[in-house]
């Protein structure tokens, strides 16, 4: 009986959650239709968001690409398929691994900063200010944010497949000494745009999943400084799990319209 | 409330003053019961059109909830930007009078973090009447304060009477601040209007529940 009323409690703050989530994103989308966009606010967050997270987001996308080339080359070398390693590290940085990537590394840097920073504005009745002085808080807080996610994130998935596929040319033409020109053909013959087309909508998506997530939390933050701190940690495990799950099905549905090979 | 007068609402802490101010607002929804506003019922109203009632009602929030991301300067001048002022020169001659109707002249660099509660207030007071309001309420304006801070936070408010003409309710359990600044006090007891009239009437009931909260005596006796 304990079983089910736990397992009944967690479904129902599961689809509680999932709610707010949905109807934060419906707030901000329509807030976007109707124009309410402080473009100065969106290009503080664009400095924020897709600036300062490159280095994070090319560093994870380089050494991944490496280790992934390393790997690939130990296992194909045995079958003498050393050129199939480009091909294989290309799509997969491509269609899963980028945008992958670069959604937990940005929530993990951008979508814990976010919501500690609205759940402090929440906790210090800054946000009831916000209201007091007739300013919507999803006006003023989350769309310059969404927006500027949205902008962001495309790029930043690009540099993170781009980097990677960089390292993992690096370590096959010149430490692995696998030959580049097949290297490179290889590539070419077995990506298209598709690939690249897949990558952005993921990243695009990924984008959404992030924002509404960390910004949702933070409007939730109650409890003072213990409340935040909760909130954050459930930021970044709330959209990792979001991340990694929804990417599965995005797989699934995307490669409906893009298929591999 | 009448147009033009300070109320001030007393109570124990934990009573519901402060709730009942943030309902006054919206910030709060009553599960019962019914605000008017200017002859509008506001609390059937959601967010968005509940922006037209809060722009002529200012809020002085207990800490401030000064934005402390943005400087002394930016924090006066954010209702201005809110409602589409962008020339920077009339920002600038508004904020400066602003700040000096509450003494903070020469401080607009400094960030939230750096002043002191009564500073912060008056930074808070600052914002909520750069764009004149027609009620202002406050939320334990002195709490917190010395009697020196205290007593010029109670002059500004009557200041701002008469400079302004504003409506005010002050939510406050400080008995001096009480009498220097009331036109009426309502005490609020166990949820409810339980007294309502002028200072004056206050002093000379003979009502124990009155009497206990102006005299301040708990009437405990085990120490």
């Amino acid at each position: 009986m304990a079983l089910v009323r736990l397992l009944g409690n967690l479904t129902t703050n599961f689809l509680t959650f999932l709610g707010q989530v949905a109807i934060l994103a419906w707030e901000t989308l329509g807030s976007i239709a109707c124009g309410r966009i402080r473009l100065r606010l969106v290009m503080q967050q664009i400095a924020e968001i897709g600036y300062r997270s490159q280095l994070v987001v090319i560093v994870t996308g380089a050494f991944t690409g490496a280790v992934f080339t390393a790997q690939a080359y130990f296992q194909f070398a045995a079958l003498n398929m050393e050129t199939a390693v480009g091909p294989v590290v290309a799509l997969s940085m491509f269609r899963e691994l980028g945008p992958t990537l670069t959604g937990v590394m940005v929530a993990g840097r951008v979508g814990a900063a976010m919501c500690a920073e609205i759940g402090t504005m929440k906790v210090s009745q800054q946000i009831d200010a916000l209201r007091a002085l007739a300013v919507n808080p999803v006006d003023y807080l989350v769309v310059p944010r969404a927006v500027a996610m949205f902008i962001s994130m495309p790029f930043l998935v690009v540099e993170c497949v781009g980097f990677g596929i960089l390292a993992s040319y690096y370590t096959g033409v010149q430490v692995l000494n696998i030959p580049g020109v097949y290297f490179l053909a290889n590539i070419q013959k077995w990506t298209d745009s598709s690939d690249i087309t897949m990558s952005l909508v993921k990243g695009f998506f990924f984008a959404g999943v992030i924002v509404f997530i960390s910004c949702r939390e933070g409007l939730g933050a109650k409890d003072g400084a213990v409340g935040v701190g909760r909130a954050t940690t459930s930021t970044v495990v709330n959209c990792s799990l979001a991340i990694l799950i929804s990417n599965f099905f995005l797989t699934m549905a995307l490669n409906i319209f893009f298929p591999a090979g | 409330m009448f147009s033009g007068e300070t109320l001030v609402l007393l109570g124990k802490s934990g009573g519901g003053k402060s709730v009942f101010l943030r309902h006054l607002i919206g910030l709060m929804r009553p599960l019962s019961g019914s605000i008017t506003f200017e002859h509008e019922e506001i609390t059937t109203l959601d967010e968005r059109a509940l922006e037209p009632v809060r722009r002529r009602i200012g809020m002085l929030f207990q800490d401030g909830a000064l934005f402390d991301s943005m400087n002394v300067f930016d924090n006066v001048a954010f209702p201005l930007r809110e409602r589409g002022e962008k020339n920077p020169a009339t920002i600038a001659q508004k904020v400066a009078e602003s700040l000096a109707m509450v003494n903070m002249t020469g401080h607009d660099k400094k960030m939230p973090v750096n002043l002191s509660g009564g500073m912060r207030k008056r930074v808070a007071l600052a914002r909520a009447i750069i764009s004149p309001p027609s009620v202002i309420l406050y939320d334990e304006p002195t709490a917190g304060l010395d009697p020196i801070v205290s007593d010029s936070i109670n002059k500004l408010i009557r200041h701002l009477q008469k400079e302004l003409h504003v409506t005010s309710i002050v939510v406050t359990h400080d008995m001096v601040s009480c009498f220097h600044i009331a036109d009426r006090v309502a005490l609020l007891d166990q949820g409810r209007i339980y007294f309502v009239g002028s200072p004056e009437e206050l002093k000379s009931t003979t009502d124990p529940v009155i009497r206990d909260f102006v005299d301040g005596r708990s009437g405990e006796t085990i120490y």
